[in-house]
């Protein structure tokens, strides 16, 4: 069937109301009687709470309530941890801090008041009283003794794990040459514009409770909060209204969620917190936060043997959703784009006395792929070859997929090298290192850098998922004719409500303003899994298009009992089934001419309640399945289908970005000459929309690699408390980003699409720092950890 | 202690009695009920709650509702004509310059500020015009798109 909608640039159809200043986020929805709640947070890293006196707090104007930890120690269930790994040590995590507090802005005591201008004033008069203690800041540290954060535990480290196939001894042994180098990936702050907030509302006389969460799990959350405070699931609605972005913060279960839930049956009125981007950044899950030694063994001829990566994962001092498996995907995606024969990851994961870490956009991918391709680039510097051929020798070829990594993964699909070329085309790769070699020559300082990185997306094969990898669909056509597809994905910010249109107006052949794609609501759409790794359209749209067909066969043969023909007589095309598709697709394509009613050829037609037609469309068959006055025997009234799809595999997109940069020496600050990415994402449904992630990607790379650092002091005090700290890259610093991709079809799932919500989080540091590391090579330089500021550069080329 | 203050916001006025120390970003949510204006930082660094006042584009969140006694406010809500959508509006629709959609309203705000100070900017001055508002989700590439397409409408 031709593609209308699917292939093209078609605009949001979610841009009207948030163009307009007409969407409702969690803090744009007005309950009559809400009450409004702010916490004291723990000022101290690693603290004992001696005493909490809520004495002048309560007296304060507005003020209802102050809850404190032993308010609800025996109420609210620990917030959960959903990765199990083998000897994972799981610290109490209740919502309001007990004994100690663990962290810099860690819950201590919530404030309830009438509004939030009270309850910040109240805030200020709770006392707690604090004995500080000995914090555990850096990670490696943590792993090697000193004082230790949990007693029970006796030492700071959660697991330890080893991974990996192939004998990484002898294969590191063999090699003419191996290559060391320890790589920090500071941690991050995600940064979603929206903050959180939660909104509940407990309804006494039906014993229901509504939760509004800026989550991207609303299913997940609504099973866990059921759990958390003892609350029949079947009663608990869930509902994500327009969410401000996520990045993999709002990929979990929070304090925060459970207690204001319990907090408005306690009250019997609508609570609503809002997070300030204070709290965002002290209490909202950090990214990255890894300290590695990559070891890399390869011929002289650039072929790689082994690669070992010991590995400190700086945790936190509580476990989050997924925060222990970070580090596992890390460990995965260690082969990158290339045939490594032995790969081994030994990873340390340790408490400290700051915020959680867990996934954000790349969640451990970006770690792997920054260290696979720094560590590429120590390979041709050492030995001489250009940074692209040395890539080019390690590829996998197109068809040696589905390529077994030593890493226990099978990527789908890849033609690496071509999108390698098409990059190096791009950017005129042979004439820019002409260029630098000649600027070299006149003290000017340019740098190139280059990455043909893989990851892994559309998570995943719920064998490989801590809580289900699969996701949900249901498609209804009602009987006026219009489509409501409801998704277990909950989009925040990606436009699947625009791209799964597209994909059922085309499958469905009806108009693309006719589908309504409803989703982040419990008490309306079936259950789901949610939006995050890369996973909604390869999954969820999946499991959609099988809704689809599903709804197809049933329709066609309404379409073949109402039309009074055999359903092999009929076809459907553009939104019809009809007789005269059907002939045609049985001549081979050649479109009949459509036959005048009354001439129809003997016996089929016409019958009465058929009015003569030799077509029905999709709509007209809704409707008929609606009244069910005549439909074919044993079949069910109405016209809907539901599937759940489980994919059997992950999906790995790939490509090559190259930047090349210019550094200044009178002040070590840098721009860029160009930056270029040809990316595969596999089968693209919204090429606007994919640029749009890319360009998003790329530029929270770039924030990673020159800017942006959470900084914790060596008490354990947020340094990085603000934004005016927290350096988010504004849009005078990004250069003009040069797009193009290639195609290479997913077989994991019929849609051939495999995602692209990480890939420039993935791609795009390592060809940043690349490129300062390549333009600094004249100084020695052989790597430098991000963020690469200007100080450090100056200091170089000013030593 | 409250102060009354009357301010014209998208062309009807206002009268409330507000205390002095109340934003204005949350007089325009919490009191007139125009939740379009965003609040992303509390500290004037993220440009989320970027509202017009007597024409120029301020942080409505780092200035007190009775400061704006007197003035003439227009919020996103207010920003479209006659149910015509302003052009910067219409640019950032055609050339996908929002995807969370919450820096949105304070971003089309600094940007129709950026093309009546200067109908046709450049790239890199449509960049540094937006250099007060954050954007996490889109890059800015397709920002600065949606600004040209914006400024190029309008030059007909």
């Amino acid at each position: 069937m031709a593609n209308k909608y699917v292939g093209q640039r078609v605009k949001r159809t979610e841009d009207p109301r948030l163009i307009k200043g007409l969407a409702h986020y969690v803090d744009d929805i007005r309950l009559p009687d809400t009450l409004h709640v702010s916490f004291v947070r723990s000022i101290y890293a690693h603290a004992r709470i001696n005493s909490i006196d809520t004495t002048e707090a309560l007296k304060a104007p507005g003020v209802v309530v102050v809850y404190t930890g032993k308010d609800i120690a025996e109420k609210i269930g620990p917030v959960p941890c959903a990765s199990a790994l083998p000897g994972l040590k799981v610290p109490d995590y209740r919502v309001l801090a007990q004994d100690k507090a663990y962290f810099v802005g860690h819950p201590i005591a919530a404030v309830v008041a009438t509004d939030t201008y009270a309850a910040r004033d109240a805030v200020d008069l709770v006392m707690v009283d604090y004995e500080d203690l000995p914090a555990v800041v850096d990670v490696e540290a943590a792993a090697e003794g000193g004082p230790v954060i949990y007693e029970d535990f006796g030492d700071n480290i959660a697991y330890k794990l080893t991974a990996g196939e192939g004998d990484i001894e002898a294969a590191l042994g063999s090699a003419d040459r191996v290559l060391k180098q320890r790589i920090v990936h500071q941690r991050l702050a995600p940064i979603a514009m929206e903050g959180r907030g939660v909104l509940a509302r407990y309804f006494p006389g039906e014993a229901e409770l509504t939760v509004w969460s800026s989550t991207q799990i609303p299913h997940l959350l609504r099973t866990q909060l059921a759990l958390m405070i003892g609350f029949p699931e079947n009663k608990l609605r869930v509902i994500t209204p327009e969410v401000g972005g996520g990045f993999g913060s709002k990929l979990n279960v929070y304090a925060e969620e459970a207690l204001l839930g319990w907090i408005s049956m306690q009250l019997n009125k609508p609570v609503k917190w809002i997070e300030t981007r204070r709290e965002n950044i002290q209490a909202t899950i950090h990214g990255r936060g890894q300290v590695g030694y990559v070891e890399i063994g390869c011929m002289n001829d650039g072929a790689l043997t082994g690669l070992r990566y010991n590995v400190f994962a700086d945790l936190g001092a509580y476990h989050q959703l997924l925060t222990p498996a970070i580090p596992t995907l890390t460990g995965l995606m260690l082969s990158g784009a290339y045939k490594i024969p032995a790969i081994q990851i030994n990873v340390t994961a340790c408490f400290t006395n700051k915020m959680a870490t867990d996934a954000y956009r790349g969640a451990g991918r970006p770690e792997a792929t920054y260290v696979v391709e720094r560590a590429l680039d120590l390979v041709a510097a050492e030995l001489g070859i250009d940074a692209a051929e040395v890539r080019r020798r390690n590829f996998p070829a197109p068809n040696e997929f589905p390529f077994h990594t030593a890493t226990g993964l099978e990527y789908d699909s890849g033609d690496y090298e071509t999108a390698l070329n098409n990059a190096q085309a791009m950017i005129g790769y042979s004439k820019l290192r002409e260029e630098q070699k000649q600027a070299r020559d006149e003290g000017r300082l340019i740098g190139i850098g280059i990455s043909t990185y893989v990851e892994i997306c559309a998570l995943g094969p719920s064998q490989a998922m801590p809580a289900g990898g699969w996701e949900s669909a249901t498609v209804r056509i009602e009987p006026t004719g219009k489509v409501t597809v409801l998704t277990g994905a909950s989009p925040h910010g990606q436009g699947q409500e625009t791209s799964f249109a597209q994909i059922a107006a085309d499958e469905l052949g009806v108009d693309l303003n006719d589908v309504t794609v409803i989703h982040g609501d419990t008490g309306i759409v079936q259950y789901g899994i949610g939006t995050f790794g890369s996973r909604a359209t390869a999954v969820g749209g999946t499991a959609m298009l099988i809704a689809i067909q599903k709804l197809k066969e049933k329709a066609h043969k309404i379409a073949a009992h109402m039309l009074k023909c055999e359903a092999s007589n009929l076809a459907f095309e553009g939104g019809r089934y009809s007789m005269q598709a059907a002939k045609a697709a049985a001549a081979g394509g050649t479109s009949d001419p459509v036959v005048p009613v009354g001439e129809a050829p003997g016996g089929a037609l016409p019958e009465p309640h058929t009015e003569g037609k030799s077509s029905l469309t999709i709509q007209d068959i809704a409707l008929a399945a609606h009244i069910a006055k005549d439909l074919p025997p044993d079949t069910e009234p109405g016209l809907s289908a539901t599937y759940f799809f489980e994919p059997k595999n992950f999906t790995f997109p790939f490509g090559t970005h190259i930047c090349a940069v210019e550094i200044d020496r009178e002040t070590g600050d840098l721009k860029f000459l160009r930056y270029v990415a040809v990316d595969d994402c596999g089968k693209v449904i919204n090429p606007m929309l994919v640029d749009g992630q890319l360009h998003g990607g790329i530029v929270q790379s770039i924030g990673q690699a020159l800017y942006e650092e959470v900084v914790y002091d060596e008490q354990g005090q947020l340094v990085t408390g603000t934004l005016m700290d927290y350096a988010v890259p504004r849009a005078s610093q990004i250069p003009w980003l040069e797009l193009d991709r290639t195609e290479t079809p997913s077989p994991v799932n019929p849609l051939g699409v495999k995602g692209v919500g990480e890939a420039g989080t993935i791609g795009a540091t390592p060809a940043i720092v690349g490129a300062i590391v390549d333009a600094l090579a004249p100084f020695g330089v052989k790597h430098l950890d991000m963020p690469v500021k200007p100080e450090a550069i100056w200091k170089i080329v000013n030593a | 202690m409250k102060t009354a203050i009357s301010v014209d916001v998208n062309g009807v006025s206002h009268e409330n009695e507000v205390e002095p120390r109340l934003l204005l970003v949350h007089y325009l949510r919490d009191i007139l009920g125009l939740t379009g204006t965003h609040i992303g930082c509390e500290t004037s660094l993220c440009g989320a709650c970027t509202v017009f006042i007597d024409g120029q584009a301020v942080k409505s969140c780092t200035m007190f509702a009775v400061q704006a006694n007197g003035s003439s406010v227009t919020t996103i809500e207010g920003l479209a004509t006659n149910g015509e959508l302003h052009p910067v509006q219409e640019g950032f629709w055609e050339r996908h310059g929002l995807q969370c959609g919450y820096c949105t309203p304070g971003m089309i705000i600094a940007a129709a500020q950026i093309l009546e100070r200067n109908p046709q900017p450049t790239r890199e001055e449509i960049r540094h015009g937006l250099d007060g508002n954050l954007c996490r989700c889109t890059g800015y590439q397709h920002i600065v798109e949606a600004v040209e397409y914006a400024a190029k409408k309008a030059a007909g």
